[in-house]
């Protein structure tokens, strides 16, 4: 049961779900808090809209949206007041589930043994509030990833399988968007527990919400609000639908996966080196690059090791570090490995893109390099005068 | 590595098992030494582990007979650190003696590994210098340049940093010790903010930075407290460094700003050679 704004008992949960107010959002966070979760959600800080751990909903980012651009990204004030009318924020919730440092075991040596120590920090329930259809896909890819073979990430799951994902749908798609392009947004997918989708109009500021889970259920009866009226649901999914028409950005429209094996030798990826710092950014903004280095430590007695996991890429020399140096020396070979793993080869890894269509790398990239825009003179490559069977190169 | 560190125990007192060190300084102003000074936790689990010999920052000075020891050390050490940049003739001499008493010569800081600010004097009249500057110029017994420590013999490890990053040289000390190779990145300054998960702020704010061209170490102390990095690590490896001027343009540097910039601490890094002609050229174009 739930009680609506005058705190009446409703049959809550309906199909249609629930409407509430920014009153129901500071309930939802009391309600995730009281259930025990560590509640994380998009606030201000430093210039930029982070994903941080929330107390209350009035550290939401009410009022502020993001201008984007290839290299640049400024927080502006919005009229509306809306809270989730932003995107691209400089971190993924990967920042979470698959965190950029962990000590996965430590050794002592004890006498004549060596005694070796798991660590099993048992992970706080999360309740990510605020994940966007594209990160949705993207928490479904790392999930494919990193539990989906033979070798499962034990870190990662023990985080994953406690996480309470309630997904807010996309009404303000910004310029670097292209989730249309990548089939992921901006209307949510399934594998959500709660889902919503803010609403401001002449009738004030609401948030149409809907389970998906029994857990999704049970949390949205708790809270106070009224059944979705039609309106409400027709506003809401108008939303949705003319954010679509509004993206920022497309990839071309072709199978990228061959695209991307046909144009290997491409003089493309000579410009594109020429201005790629090779600094990593993009792959750590990326909310599916899962890449680890390992290192493991000593201390001064000698007796006690540790080893550690760290965010990795595909961009640094010492990735590809074999006997004999980097297979991968020229920043053209490795933007291009990232790129064609990401739009081409992860299929064949894992059966779906690397790539949601955030535009992150396009934001968070110093330069600006766009891979919308590299794909694109690729695209347009093939269609002018590639040659017929590229050779191979290294 | 480890063999020749085992060996180390001898010509100490026999009884002692612990490897040698020695701290050497050259041209520098003595910020890395102090840094191992600053290990004040680790420090006595140091001494335990290695018996410093030689470290003039640390030790009272010698007797008159002990007086060329002192400067010079007696040796051999398992391990030197060595600060500082050759800047004179004696020095030139001084460092070839010191490579020659070390089984393992690690240098540390900006000057031993890229000639320091000192190196400044690389890109101009040295004598025209002392003559504004001293009365008596003849005095100054100076090289024309000032160069790193690999210059002028074999190193087995550089430690970047203006000054080093006191883990950072914690990390060597103890993976020298367990005959390891220490764990210490050439990558992007961009993956030390991205792990610690401080927002870019050439993307946020435009501020310029020269993280995407900085070896890594620092753990991007700068932009976390909102402020560009300066490049105090100096290159990483196979830096961009015209991507990075154009950047440094597009964000409001003008040509002699980025020219300024890069001439630092690792001014004669050969990296940085082409910064000049790249900022003279950038002057009418911008990024697309």
């Amino acid at each position: 049961m739930s009680l609506d704004a005058d705190g009446n008992a409703s049959p809550a949960a309906a199909s249609d779900g629930l409407v509430i107010s920014r009153g129901g959002m500071a309930a939802l966070v009391d309600v995730l808090v009281r259930r025990g979760f560590t509640v994380v959600g998009p606030t201000v800080r430093d210039g930029a809209i982070v994903l941080a751990e929330l107390r209350s909903a009035d550290e939401l980012p009410y009022g502020r949206g993001v201008e984007l651009e290839a290299g640049r990204y400024r927080l502006r004030e919005r009229s509306d007041g809306a809270a989730f009318a932003n995107s691209a924020g400089p971190q993924s919730w990967k920042a979470f589930l698959h965190p950029s440092r962990v000590r996965e075991w430590s050794a002592d040596r004890v006498g004549d043994e060596v005694v070796f120590t798991a660590d099993q920090v048992t992970p706080p329930r999360y309740a990510f509030l605020g994940v966007r259809p594209c990160d949705l896909r993207a928490i479904a890819v790392q999930d494919r990833v990193l539990t989906g073979g033979v070798y499962r990430d034990p870190v990662y799951e023990g985080r994953r399988s406690g996480a309470l994902l309630i997904v807010v749908e996309c009404t303000e798609p910004g310029a670097t968007c292209f989730c249309v392009s990548m089939g992921t947004g901006p209307a949510a997918s399934p594998g959500y527990d709660l889902v919503m989708t803010e609403v401001v109009d002449e009738d004030g500021h609401h948030f149409w919400a809907r389970s998906g889970s029994p857990e999704g259920a049970e949390i949205l009866a708790e809270l106070p609000g009224h059944p979705a009226d039609p309106e409400t649901q027709e506003t809401a999914r108008a939303g949705v639908a003319a954010a679509a028409d509004r993206m920022g950005r497309t990839l071309p429209e072709a199978d990228l996966r061959e695209l991307m094996a046909g144009t290997l030798d491409a003089p493309r990826w000579d410009d594109v080196a020429g201005r790629c710092l090779t600094c990593g950014n993009c792959t750590m903004v990326c909310p599916t690059c899962f890449c680890t280095t390992t290192e493991d430590i000593t201390d001064l007695t000698g007796d006690h090791a540790e080893r550690w996991r760290l965010w990795d890429s595909c961009f640094d020399l010492d990735f590809s570090q074999l006997h004999g140096g980097p297979v991968r020396a020229s920043s053209r070979s490795r933007y291009r490995q990232w790129m064609t793993h990401k739009l081409g080869t992860w299929y064949d890894q894992f059966g779906s893109s690397g790539c949601v269509g955030c535009g992150r790398c396009i934001v968070w990239c110093p330069v600006g390099i766009d891979i919308t825009e590299e794909a694109a003179a690729l695209h347009d490559w093939t269609r002018s005068g590639a040659p017929e069977s590229a050779p191979e190169s290294p | 590595m480890v063999t020749h560190l085992r060996a180390a125990t001898e010509p100490g007192p026999a009884t002692d098992p612990r490897p040698t060190l020695a701290v050497w300084k050259f041209a520098s102003c003595d910020g890395c030494q102090l840094t191992l000074l600053d290990c004040e936790d680790e420090l006595l689990g140091l001494t335990e582990r290695v018996r410093i010999d030689h470290f003039l920052e640390m030790t009272p000075a010698e007797g008159a007979d002990g007086e060329r020891a002192r400067l010079a050390g007696r040796g051999p050490y398992d391990l030197s650190l060595v600060e500082g940049s050759i800047t004179t003739a004696e020095d030139a001499e001084r460092i070839q003696h010191v490579r020659r008493i070390s089984r393992y010569l690690v240098t540390i800081g900006a000057c031993a590994t890229a000639g320091g600010i000192q190196a400044l004097r690389n890109f101009t009249d040295v004598d025209e210098f002392l003559d504004a500057v001293y009365a008596q110029p003849e005095y100054i017994g100076t090289l024309e340049t000032s160069t790193p420590i690999s210059a002028h013999v074999p190193v087995d490890f550089e430690l970047r940093g203006c000054p080093i990053d006191r883990r950072q040289l914690l990390e060597v000390i103890t993976a020298h010790l367990a005959g390891r190779r220490p764990q210490i990145s050439s990558h992007s300054v961009c993956f030390e903010c991205k792990r610690r998960g401080t927002t870019c702020i050439t993307v946020a704010h435009g501020t310029p930075c020269l993280g995407p061209v900085t070896h890594a170490g620092c753990g991007a102390i700068c932009p976390a407290f909102g402020r560009g990095c300066y490049g105090c690590f100096g290159p990483m490896s196979k830096p961009n460094l015209r991507s990075m001027v154009a950047q440094l343009r597009h964000d409001g540097m003008s040509e002699r700003d980025i020219q300024r910039v890069f001439r630092t601490f690792n001014a004669a890094s050969p990296e940085y050679a082409p910064v000049p002609d790249l900022a003279a050229e950038g002057q009418h174009s911008s990024r697309a």
